[in-house]
C-alpha cells in the first residue's frame, strides 16, 4: 500500500483537530462531527458503567455469607434488575458501537463523517435522556423484577417504579436503531475509492451485522415494551392470564430481541479482537473471508434460536428441539472466528502490548463462554443448569469475559487515535492482567455453584456455597481494581504521557493515516485503497528496509 | 455450624433422569475441556514461539485455506449435531413422564409450595415419596411464574398460572433434597424453598398413615383415592352444579364424565383431543373452546372462569379422574348434606 509508506511531515505544534479547533460550548453540547459524538458516548456509557457496577459490589458483599445480613430481600432484588439493566440496555449494548464504532468507522472506510451527521446527533440525545428516565426510576426505588421483566409479574405483582424504566428502555431504543440506520447506509454509500467489500476491515463488517439486529431486532423490543406498558399501567390484557393473557407470549417476545441483542454485544468485540490480532501479530488475518461473513451469519441464526431461553417454561418438546439444533449451530461461525485468530497468530510476529493481552483473554474467555453456551443449548442439562448460576457464570464469560475485554482491548489500541496520547503501558499490562485473572475468580466458581444447584437472583443460600461464593467476591474486588485503573491512568495520559504520532502500532488500516487526533474532516489527503486489508508483509518488508539501511 | 453437605455436583444425583442428565454433562465437560486446552495451548504455543524477538522459523505461513475451513466447520456441525441429539433425548425422556406415576398436585404461589398426596394429604414446602417409585406432579400457580426445581433430581418446570404444567422423577436414593422456586417471583423469591422427603415404601406408607388429625387419615395407596378425599371432590362437584347436568340421570344433554379421562375426545371442528388434566381444566373454565361433537354450540355450560380457587378446580379434576372407571353406586342421588367446598386454609 503506497498511502502507508508516506511519511507524514511532523505536525506544526498547533495543528488543528476535532477537538481543538473549537471550544464553544455550542459545538461540544450539539456537534455534528461523528468523533466529537463518540467520545459524548464514551464520556456517558464510561459513567454508566461505573453506576451499572455500585450494585454489583453489593451484590457481591451480600453474597459473602449465606443469610441476607447486608440489605432485605427487597433492596436485593431491586439492586440485580438495576445492575442487570443498566449493564445490558445503557452500557453494553451501546457500548463499542456507538463509541469506537461511531469514532472509527467513517475513518476506517476513507469517508469524511456518518450519512447523517444530525441523525447521530439525535441518537446521543435519544440515549441520553433513555438512561436519565432509567435512572428516575431508580430515584423513585428502582424496580425489582429482574432485566428480563418477565409476566405477569412485571405488570401486574410488582410494586416498583416500572413506568419510567420502560420508558428509558423504550426511548434508549430509537437511539439503536438511529445508529444502525446510520451505519448501514454509511458502508453502503461512502467507502473511498478502491474500499471494495472484500477489502473491508473486519471490525467494519461486525459493525454491519450488529447493525442489522439494530434495525430489525430493536423495533420488536420496542413492540414488547409497549405492549408490556399498556397492561402495567392500563390493565389491557396481553399477558397476565387473569385479564385473558399469555405469559409466554412475553417471553417470546422478549426473547425475540434479547436473544440477539446477546449479539448486539459480541459481534463488534470480535471485530475488535480481528483488528487487534492482525495488528499484533502483523500477519494478515487467516480467512478473512470466513471471518468477515461469519458475522453476518450469526447476525442471522442469532435471530431463530430465541426458544433456547424457555426450555423449562413450557413450551412444546418439539419447539425446544428445533431451538436447540439452532443453538448448536450458531456455535459453529462462532468457533471458526476463535480457529481463524489462533491461526493468526501461527507464524505471526507477536508484540505483547496491552490490546493484544485484551484479545487473548478475549479469545480464552470467549471460548469458555461459548462451549458452556452448549451445556444450556443441550436440552437435557438446560432442564438442570437453567435459572442458575451456570447461567449467570456463562453470560458473564460472553458479556464481561468477551465484550468487556474487548471494549478495553479497544480503548487501548485505539486512544492514541483518539487523544493522540499513549497510555502508560506498564499500568496497561499490569491492569489488563488483573482483569483477567480477577475475572476468572468471580465467574468460574459460579459455574460449579450453578450445577450443584444454586439458583440465580437470591439473597440467601444454603450454607455449602459459601466457599465458592467467597472466592467469587474476592475475584470481583480484584475485578473492580482492573476496571478502576485504566479510568485513572487514561485520564493521568491525557497529560503526562508522549503524544502518540499518527500510527504508533504500524497499523494498515485507514484511520492510521491520518494525523492524531485526526482533524475535523478525518483525514488531510482522502485517501484511496490499492490493496488488500491487514497488509501486514508489505509492512515487515518496509520496516526490513528501515532497519537495513 | 453444620457440617456442609456432600456438594450434588461431586456426588451422584439422585433420580433416575439425573444418571442420564450426569452422563451428557460429564460428555459435554470432555468435549469443552479438549477444545479450550488446544486453543490454550495454540495461543501459549504462538505466545512463546513466535514473539517478536524470538528467532523461529515464519516461512510458509499462509493466510487462508477453504479446505482447512470447510473441514473444520464440518467436524464441528457433526458434533454440535450429536450432542445436540444426545442432549434432545434426554430432554424428551423429561418431558414425557411414564403410564404409571403416582401424581402429585402442586400449587405455587407468593412465596410457599402447597402439595397435595394422592390421598389428599397437604404438605407446605415438603414432599414425601417414595424410593423408586415413579412420581408425577401437576402443577398450576395462584399468581405469577414459579419454577419447581430439585437440583439433585436434576429437573426443573416454570410453574405457571392458569394453566397446568407437568414433570415427573424416580428418586433412587433415600434422603433429603432441597426444593428451590428457580424462576424469579418477587420479594421472598430467596425463601420459596422447601424439602423432598425421599423415604423407602413402608416408611412413606407410614408416614401417610400418620396424618395430623386435621388430615384426611385414611390411607390410599399412591395412585388412588382414599375414601374422605372421594368424599371431598364429590362435594365440590355438586356444590358447583356440576351434578345438574353431568350425572347420567340428569335431563340436560351433557358430555358423560365417567371415564372419560384418559381418553381421545372427538371435537366439532373434527378434531380429536386426549381428555388430560389440562383438557379438563379448560373444559371448566372455557367450556367453548373444545366442544364434544355432537353437542350444541355454543355449550350451554356457563364459564366458571374466575369462579374457582385453584383447589377447587384441582378438585374438580380430581373428580372427573376419580370416575374413570365408572359412578360409584350412590352418585346418581343428591346426598342429602352437599356441603359447599371448603376454601383453601390460609397459610
Amino acid at each position: 500500500m503506497s498511502e502507508l509508506q508516506k511519511t507524514i511531515e511532523p505536525s506544526p505544534p498547533r495543528r488543528l483537530n476535532y477537538i481543538n479547533h473549537d471550544w464553544s460550548v455550542a459545538s461540544w453540547l450539539w456537534p455534528k462531527d461523528h468523533k466529537r459524538i463518540g467520545v459524548m458516548y464514551l464520556v456517558t456509557i464510561t459513567f454508566l458503567f461505573f453506576l451499572g457496577s455500585m450494585p454489583a459490589i453489593l451484590i457481591r458483599l451480600e453474597l459473602l455469607t449465606p443469610k441476607a445480613h447486608l440489605v432485605t430481600h427487597d433492596i436485593y432484588n431491586r439492586l440485580f434488575t438495576m445492575h442487570g439493566v443498566t449493564m445490558v440496555f445503557f452500557f453494553l449494548i451501546p457500548s463499542i458501537p456507538t463509541t469506537f464504532g461511531n469514532i472509527l468507522l467513517p475513518m476506517m472506510i476513507g469517508a469524511r463523517d456518518l450519512a447523517f451527521p444530525k441523525l447521530n446527533l439525535a441518537s446521543y440525545y435519544v440515549f441520553l435522556i433513555g438512561a436519565i428516565l432509567a435512572m428516575v426510576s431508580l430515584v423513585y426505588g428502582g424496580v425489582d423484577t429482574g432485566w428480563t421483566f418477565y409476566t405477569p409479574y412485571s405488570t401486574t405483582f410488582s410494586n416498583s417504579a416500572m413506568t419510567p424504566m420502560i420508558f428509558g428502555i423504550f426511548i434508549a431504543g430509537f437511539s439503536s436503531i438511529f445508529t444502525g440506520i446510520n451505519f448501514i447506509v454509511t458502508i453502503h454509500t461512502m467507502r473511498c475509492p478502491g474500499m471494495y467489500w472484500s477489502r473491508l476491515p473486519l471490525f467494519v463488517w461486525s459493525l454491519y451485522a450488529t447493525s442489522l439486529i439494530f434495525i430489525l431486532g430493536t423495533p420488536v423490543l420496542a413492540i414488547t415494551l409497549l405492549l408490556l406498558a399498556a397492561e402495567h399501567a392500563f390493565g389491557v390484557g396481553i399477558f397476565n392470564p387473569a385479564l385473558g393473557g399469555d405469559p409466554l407470549l412475553y417471553q417470546h417476545l422478549f426473547w425475540f430481541y434479547s436473544h440477539p441483542a446477546v449479539y448486539i454485544m459480541i459481534l463488534p468485540g470480535m471485530g475488535v479482537v480481528s483488528e487487534l490480532i492482525a495488528t499484533f501479530s502483523r500477519k494478515r488475518i487467516f480467512g478473512y473471508h470466513f471471518v468477515a461473513y461469519s458475522s453476518v451469519a450469526i447476525a442471522i441464526l442469532g435471530f431463530l434460536v430465541w426458544g433456547h431461553h424457555m426450555f423449562v417454561s413450557g413450551q412444546s418438546m418439539y419447539a425446544g428441539m428445533v431451538f436447540s439444533v439452532l443453538s448448536f449451530l450458531v456455535a459453529v461461525p462462532s468457533a471458526i472466528k476463535v480457529f481463524n485468530w489462533t491461526l493468526t497468530l501461527y507464524k505471526g510476529s507477536l508484540v505483547l502490548k496491552t490490546p493484544l493481552l485484551y484479545a487473548l483473554g478475549f479469545i480464552g474467555l470467549f471460548t469458555i463462554g461459548g462451549l458452556t453456551g452448549l451445556f444450556l443449548a443441550a436440552m437435557g442439562v438446560d432442564v438442570h443448569v437453567h435459572d442458575t448460576y451456570f447461567v449467570i457464570a456463562h453470560f458473564h464469560y460472553i458479556m464481561v469475559g468477551g465484550a468487556m475485554m474487548a471494549y478495553l482491548g479497544a480503548m487501548h489500541y485505539w486512544w492514541p487515535k483518539i487523544t493522540g496520547r499513549m497510555y502508560p503501558e506498564g499500568w496497561g499490562v499490569f491492569s489488563a492482567v488483573l482483569v483477567f485473572f480477577g475475572f476468572n475468580l468471580t465467574f468460574f466458581p459460579q459455574f460449579v455453584l450453578g450445577y450443584m444447584g444454586m439458583v440465580r437472583r437470591v439473597a440467601e443460600y444454603d450454607a455449602h456455597f459459601q466457599v465458592l461464593n467467597v472466592l467469587s467476591t474476592a475475584g470481583a474486588s480484584i475485578l473492580g481494581v482492573g476496571y478502576l485503573l485504566p479510568l485513572g491512568y487514561f485520564f493521568w495520559s491525557l497529560r503526562w504521557e508522549p503524544k502518540a504520532g499518527p500510527n504508533p502500532w504500524n497499523a494498515t488500516g485507514l484511520e492510521w493515516q491520518s494525523p492524531s487526533p485526526p482533524p475535523e474532516l478525518n483525514f488531510e489527503v482522502m485517501p484511496t485503497v490499492n490493496g488488500p486489508p491487514y497488509d501486514y508483509d508489505t509492512v515487515a518488508l518496509h520496516e526490513e528496509g528501515i532497519k537495513h539501511v | 455450624m453444620n457440617l456442609p453437605q456432600i456438594p450434588y455436583f461431586l456426588s451422584h444425583s439422585a433420580s433416575v433422569t439425573g444418571e442420564r442428565v450426569d452422563f451428557v454433562f460429564g460428555l459435554l465437560i470432555v468435549f469443552a475441556t479438549t477444545i479450550i486446552v488446544i486453543v490454550l495451548a495454540m495461543v501459549l504455543f504462538c505466545v512463546t514461539k513466535y514473539h517478536r524477538h524470538r528467532h523461529a522459523n515464519r516461512e510458509g505461513a499462509i493466510d487462508h485455506s477453504t479446505k482447512l475451513e470447510m473441514f473444520f466447520a464440518t467436524v464441528l456441525t457433526v458434533i454440535a449435531l450429536t450432542l445436540f441429539a444426545w442432549a434432545a433425548d434426554v430432554y424428551a425422556d423429561i418431558s414425557r413422564p411414564p403410564a404409571d406415576t403416582m401424581n402429585i398436585y402442586v400449587v405455587g404461589k407468593q412465596w410457599m409450595w402447597k402439595l397435595h398426596q394422592p390421598n389428599g394429604r397437604e404438605e407446605i414446602n415438603a414432599l414425601h415419596v417414595p424410593v423408586g417409585q415413579a412420581v408425577k406432579l401437576i402443577m398450576t400457580s395462584q399468581d405469577v411464574i414459579h419454577d419447581f426445581y430439585v437440583p439433585a433430581f436434576r429437573v426443573k418446570q416454570d410453574v405457571l398460572p392458569d394453566r397446568y404444567t407437568t414433570m415427573w422423577f424416580t428418586a433412587t436414593k433415600t434422603g433429603t433434597y432441597r426444593i428451590h422456586c428457580a424462576q424469579y417471583c418477587g420479594t421472598d423469591h430467596a425463601a420459596m424453598i422447601g424439602w423432598v422427603y425421599v423415604m423407602t415404601q413402608p416408611d412413606y406408607q407410614k408416614w401417610l398413615d400418620a396424618a395430623p388429625a386435621n388430615q384426611p387419615a385414611i390411607a390410599g395407596t399412591p395412585g388412588t383415592v382414599g375414601a374422605p378425599m372421594a368424599t371431598q371432590l364429590r362435594s365440590t362437584f355438586n356444590a358447583m352444579g356440576c351434578i345438574a347436568c353431568h350425572v347420567p340421570t340428569s335431563s340436560v344433554r351433557a358430555p358423560r364424565l365417567d371415564g372419560i379421562y384418559g381418553q381421545a375426545v372427538k371435537l366439532q371442528n373434527g378434531q380429536t383431543v386426549a381428555a388430560d388434566e389440562e383438557y379438563i381444566r379448560e373444559s371448566i373454565l372455557f367450556p367453548n373452546a373444545k366442544i364434544s361433537a355432537g353437542y350444541p354450540q355454543p355449550s350451554l355450560m356457563p364459564s366458571y372462569n374466575g369462579q374457582l380457587s385453584e383447589q377447587q378446580l384441582r378438585d374438580l379434576v380430581d373428580f372427573v379422574k376419580s370416575i374413570r372407571n365408572g359412578w360409584p353406586a350412590d352418585a346418581t342421588t343428591q346426598p342429602a348434606s352437599a356441603e359447599p367446598a371448603k376454601d383453601e386454609p390460609k397459610p
